[in-house]
């Protein structure tokens, strides 16, 4: 009976997940094969689209890499979404702990107030913020975007990492007290690596938040040089009415990369931050 | 080994009196438990003695010294949290060698002082292992070789067997009471179960509503309530109480038997006694029913232990009785105990 409901359930899993399976890989493999296609094989509309029906080329890579600045593109995306992370984590994670062990009921309140603060929309906020940016004369630097970043990642990270702080049972952080720490000393040793799930899905939150981030980037920087890769690829491969499509999809299919194996190897650590900063938060 | 003391100590919480200026004392290496329902103060009040919550008034002294406005890692208590409280990301040696990293120990002492609490508890083949791995008496085990490591001078326990089924919870506590004589240190117990606390305790402070109500040995708390709080609190089922004249009269349903149970020689008070429905709970026969209608709350339990095969039917009478120096009188209005004894037959007018 067993064996034949599992059957019946595989059934009806497995057609809905393979669906699912390659309705999110497909972007991939679009980048991956346009990335090496050449770009008669490309535009002729008698081609199959899904196969490659000419021999591959590396020119469209040696375009990105060689005649571009994607790889100082690639370096600063990097540099400002470790700078971004360093601040959110400084910020976020004593914020959420004095939010979620001292605020008592105006704690709860707060944080959602401080989240609400992460909807509004940034076409709006990029006006005034390039008024603060003109001030501290940090136009055309990366600085712009360390400056402006935090101030969306830090509410949600710190309302996610609320939840998270919340989920310790008091107990054990007392016991750390009686146990011989200070209060800072038992959130050292005791809450933080308890919370490693939540610290991670706050990294690679806001490190993904920082480097799919375009308006800001648009707006504040336009020498190449200081670019990241969501605006540098395309600004620069996008000429006029021609798109360098080859090019395009190598310059997007390389960053998500590694961020597509982090969030893989960590799936489940994510999750767990999700749904408990969802449920407790 | 310590004596610990609070002196009018307060907590408030909001409008909430918790602890309404308690005056306590331990004796040196005393097993003092603190008894009551929930709510009554009892887990706030070894708080403060822990240093978890600063007294709103009031002060803890510990060892002779004023510890009120000391964070808990100056006071060097030990305290055993009802969920025990295990650090669930560290083994079972890292849990209890925690205490002693602050106290800047070397490598090897370290591991020597746990070796000695783990083997103090008989847990020294589960070092490797994680809390998640172990069973709810081991568990405790590992919470109290971790309070123990540091050889504190005061222990302090939250209801540290509540989360133990029955059976363990017997031999738990018997471990407990022959290694706290063992050790000899002053420990102070919280707990809402009388047998637990009738079992452990060298003295039993009985709490309610934030206040004291007796301290006292478990014969004495048993046998001496200090008033009708404490004698109803305790026993089970709780002692009889009978209320005539602005006077309580109380009697446990142990010593209300049958008058033929007594001897002609014993000094007894007789009552009437209907009896309406029974119950039989194998070691013993609990018997509800009335008493004359001149006590207001005239409604009693009897409890026959299985020994007695005294036949008793529902909606028969009997005569039942109780020793006259088993009766207790409390003041109907402040329900405190009267000391001296009132011949009943001026209460009863028998």
């Amino acid at each position: 009976m067993a064996a034949g409901r599992r059957v019946r359930e595989g059934f009806a899993v497995y057609p809905v997940v393979t669906f699912f399976a390659l309705f999110s890989a497909f972007p991939f493999f679009w980048m991956l094969i346009t990335m090496f296609k050449r770009d008669h094989d490309l535009f002729s509309p008698a081609n199959n689209p899904f196969l490659l029906n000419e021999p591959p080329t590396l020119e469209h890579l040696d375009l990105l890499i060689n005649q571009t600045h994607f790889l100082k593109y690639l370096f600063n995306t990097l540099y400002v979404g470790a700078v971004v992370v360093l601040i959110t984590l400084v910020v976020a994670v004593p914020a959420a702990y004095s939010l979620a062990r001292w605020a008592g009921r105006w704690g709860e309140t707060l944080g959602i107030g401080i989240f609400l603060t992460y909807l509004v929309p940034p076409t709006l906020l990029f006006i005034p913020m390039s008024r603060v940016i003109s001030v501290l004369k940090l136009h055309e630097s990366r600085w712009s975007l360390i400056v402006i970043y935090p101030t969306f990642t830090i509410p949600f990270c710190t309302w996610l990492l609320m939840g998270f702080f919340k989920s310790i049972p008091r107990d054990i952080e007392e016991q750390a007290q009686i146990d011989g720490y200070s209060r800072l000393g038992a959130m050292v040793k005791v809450v933080l690596p308890l919370s490693v799930s939540g610290l991670l899905t706050v990294v690679v939150f806001a490190f993904t938040l920082t480097m799919h981030e375009f308006i800001y980037a648009l707006a504040f920087i336009s020498v190449s040089a200081h670019k990241t890769v969501s605006i540098g690829v395309p600004t620069e491969l996008v000429r006029g009415d021609v798109f360098r499509w080859g090019s395009l999809m190598a310059g997007a299919l390389i960053p998500s990369l590694p961020v597509a194996v982090l969030y893989t190897f960590f799936l489940d650590r994510f999750i767990a931050g999700f749904t408990l900063g969802a449920v407790k938060g | 080994m310590a004596i610990v003391e609070v002196r009018q100590i307060v907590k408030k919480f909001g409008d909430v009196t918790a602890v309404d200026g308690v005056d306590l004392a331990s004796r040196d290496g005393e097993f003092l438990v603190l008894l009551g329902p929930s709510g009554c103060g009892k887990t706030t009040l070894l708080r403060m003695i822990a240093g978890l919550e600063i007294p709103s008034a009031g002060h803890v002294f510990i060892e002779g010294r004023d510890v009120s406005q000391l964070p808990p890692r100056q006071r060097n208590v030990a305290m055993v949290f009802q969920s025990y409280a295990l650090y669930p990301h560290m083994t079972v040696f890292k849990n209890i060698a925690f205490p002693l990293k602050p106290l800047k120990m070397q490598r090897e002492d370290i591991r020597e002082k746990v070796m000695w609490s783990a083997s103090m508890f008989g847990i020294g083949h589960l070092l490797a292992r994680r809390p998640r791995e172990l069973s709810g008496g081991e568990r405790q085990r590992v919470a109290l070789a971790r309070a123990m490591v540091r050889e504190p001078s005061v222990f302090l326990l939250d209801e540290p067997l509540s989360n133990l089924d029955a059976k363990l919870r017997t031999s738990a506590r018997e471990e407990l009471e022959q290694l706290q004589k063992r050790i000899g240190i002053t420990t102070l117990y919280v707990t809402h179960d009388q047998v637990e606390a009738m079992g452990l305790g060298d003295r039993i402070v009985v709490m309610n509503e934030g206040r004291v109500r007796q301290v006292g040995t478990p014969h004495e708390v048993y046998h001496r309530s200090a008033d009708t709080f404490v004698a109803t609190f305790l026993g089970s089922p709780p002692m009889n109480l009978l209320e005539k004249d602005g006077l309580v009269i109380g009697f446990r349903p142990e010593n209300f038997l049958p008058v033929q149970l007594y001897g002609d020689d014993r000094d007894v008070e007789r009552f009437r006694f209907d009896v309406t429905w029974m119950e039989d709970l194998g070691s013993d026969r609990l018997i509800y029913g009335n008493v004359e209608r001149e006590f207001a709350h005239r409604h009693v339990v009897a409890k026959l232990s299985a020994n007695v095969t005294f036949s008793v039917e529902p909606k028969e009478s009997y005569t039942f009785a109780v020793p006259k120096d088993k009766l207790n009188f409390f003041d109907a209005g402040t329900g405190l105990r009267l000391e001296g004894r009132f011949a009943l037959r001026d209460v009863h007018g028998a």
